[in-house]
């Protein structure tokens, strides 16, 4: 993966649960590409259909709450969403993101630095997340090497692979 | 160089990092795998990833609880996906219908984890296994395929929160109650990424059933483990049924945490987790006041559905019978609880009474299976979650109590204090 991120924005609020991201009905679906059509569909019906790889996702408080179903993540991912920012992520929804390849970063009160359709340019190994339509800019400590790798191999499996040698 | 918390000591022993430092990453060999139905999402990626084997088919336990026996076709496809993969891979410890209960349950009474323990579950309450002096924490599918592919995860090192609880419980006060009273000042985020540890001479005194209630819901802490210091009550538990040696752990005395928070039981009232959220908790006299009349009662979940559970309520209930219009839902939280409710005439002190006495699952605990809840109803139930939709209907009202209290609720048909008959 580029440590080098650009995108289009599209803003969350608070406290945004993993049912909300994908309703507890489409929980037996498990091919992401069928999963991508129903993410966020009663909060941002839009967003399905016009949100484009290397889009970003900018979110406040505790993004992904809620049970931990890796559905919405895989949803996101599907997407090929460069990035999601939050002010705060809830646990295992945060190691899921990284686990299945998209890039989570935390950055307090990064929520306000943002409005939806604003350009962010993301850094993951030296640590900044400018908004270049506003020029604003702001810092986080920069990805651990061990999430980068795993960010890099495109997730967790195809980390795995690597070690293993089935790559 | 200060001391270590439990979690830094347990994470050094499994990762072999000396001294790791909160905030760094460590990859940790795993003692004890659990997967649940989630777990079923795992085989793609495991396939995927292309291991000839299961890394110790001996530290992996299969134990499916949400819908048991399987109540939707997806749901029996997850069981039968599963059942294959486990005949498979050789992964002989799969508690399948007829010997099942819920997951964190299954891994306490069969003496899975142990202290010192790392251990990762499909499920966000594996917390709960953290009683046993043990880091366990709940993971997603993908990073459970790494696991049964590699034995290894990576985590990144917690802080820590110390919780202090001295004083006795008061007659009809129990470890709901104390659980309820933590979550009203840690709230529902205040441990998020970090891990808790219970000290104290109340903590001390508790049983290993009690002491599942505490870490249980240290996952609506947003907590990563919530832990007890391994002591003569974890080894008298575990002492017939350890399936594998216990490396106990403890804190350095000048551990650093940070946060610490301390609490008093004497004169502590019972306390009520009142809608929508685990953490706005009141006193249950607060509650009782506002005559706050339920639809139905749930007795269950990985929380509060062990013997001594079903034992305090049985004695509330005892000789009475549900109210009116309200349906009492009473489901163990394993077949060998099950069983011994048959034998201590507990299903027919229940079912006489007008309860409905189930098969052991997670049953009412996650409106997805059995005793959902319509719009506008009321549920008071001894679960760990009382968000919106949790039990059903998004425009449903959920209260969270003890055993004691929700048994004396369903005689009453409304949120009752079970001191007025203790
Ligand atoms: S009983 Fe409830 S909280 Fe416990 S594992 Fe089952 S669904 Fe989750």
């Amino acid at each position: 993966m580029n440590s080098l991120l650009r995108g289009k924005v599209w803003c969350l609020d608070d406290q945004v649960d993993t049912d909300q991201l994908i309703a507890g009905k489409y929980l037996t679906i498990i091919d992401p590409n069928e999963l991508r059509k129903h993410v966020m569909e009663d909060l941002l019906p839009e967003f399905s259909k016009k949100a484009q790889p290397g889009d970003i996702i900018v979110a406040g408080e505790n993004f992904g709450c809620g049970s931990s179903r890796e559905h919405a993540p895989a949803a996101l991912a599907a997407i090929g969403l460069g990035a999601v920012v939050a002010n705060s992520f809830a646990r295992i929804f945060y190691r899921n993101c990284i686990n299945l390849g998209l890039a989570a970063i935390e950055v307090p009160d990064i929520r306000s630095h943002f409005r939806a359709g604003d350009i962010a340019e993301i850094h993951l190994s030296e640590g900044y997340v400018k908004n270049v339509t506003q020029g604003k800019e702001a810092r986080f400590p920069p990805l651990p090497t061990h999430i980068l790798e795993i960010l890099d191999a495109g997730g967790l499996v195809n980390k795995v692979r690597k070690e293993l040698g089935t790559a | 160089m200060s001391g270590q918390t439990l979690a830094q000591k347990i994470l050094e022993r499994a990762s072999g990092h000396a001294g790791p430092r909160p905030g760094e990453i460590v990859v940790g060999k795993v003692d004890l795998a659990m997967g649940h139905e989630q777990g079923a999402q795992a085989i793609a990626p495991f396939l995927q990833m292309g291991a000839p084997r299961v890394w110790d088919p001996d530290r992996v336990v299969i134990a499916i609880d949400h819908w048991v026996p399987a109540s939707t076709e997806g749901a029996a496809k997850l069981h039968q996906m599963l059942r294959h993969f486990s005949a498979e891979y050789h992964l002989p410890h799969f508690y399948d219908v007829g010997n099942h209960g819920i997951c964190h349950q299954m891994l306490a009474e069969n003496g899975w984890v142990v202290p010192g323990d790392l251990a990762v579950g499909t499920d966000s309450h594996t917390n709960m296994l953290g009683a046993m002096g043990a880091f366990a924490v709940g993971i997603g599918p993908t990073e459970f395929a790494a696991v049964l592919a590699t034995g290894k995860i990576w985590l990144k090192v917690p802080s820590s929160i110390k919780i202090n609880l001295k004083g006795t419980l008061g007659k009809g006060v129990y470890a709901k109650d104390i659980v309820l009273k933590v979550l009203s000042q840690v709230k529902t985020d205040g441990a998020r990424y970090k891990a808790l540890e219970y000290h104290g001479s109340t903590a001390e005194g508790l049983s290993m059933s009690e002491r599942f209630t505490l870490s249980n819901m240290t996952t609506e802490m947003g907590a990563k483990a919530g832990m007890f210091l391994p002591d003569a009550t974890t080894n008298e538990y575990l002492r017939s049924i350890a399936k594998h040696e216990s490396h106990p752990l403890l804190p350095d005395a000048d551990a650093t945490y940070e946060k610490e928070y301390s609490f008093d039981m004497n004169g502590m009232e019972p306390q009520v987790a009142c809608p929508h959220s685990p953490d706005n908790v009141r006193p249950i006299s607060e509650v009782v006041k506002e005559h706050v009349k339920v639809d139905q009662v749930f007795l269950g979940s990985c929380t509060n559905a062990r013997m001594d559970d079903l034992r305090e309520a049985a004695g509330i209930f005892r000789g009475h019978k549900v109210a009116p219009g309200v349906r009492f839902i009473v489901s163990p939280a394993s077949t060998q609880i099950y069983n011994q409710c048959l034998k201590e005439g507990l299903i027919e002190l229940f079912t006489q009474g007008g309860a409905v006495f189930t098969n052991s699952s997670c049953s009412a605990c996650f409106g997805g299976n059995m005793g959902i809840i319509a719009p506008d109803e009321v549920c008071a139930s001894t679960s760990n979650r009382n968000f919106p939709g949790r039990m059903g209907s998004t425009k449903g009202k959920i209260y969270l109590m003890s055993p004691a209290a929700v048994a004396l609720t369903a005689i009453r048909g409304e949120i009752s204090d079970p001191r007025e008959v203790l």
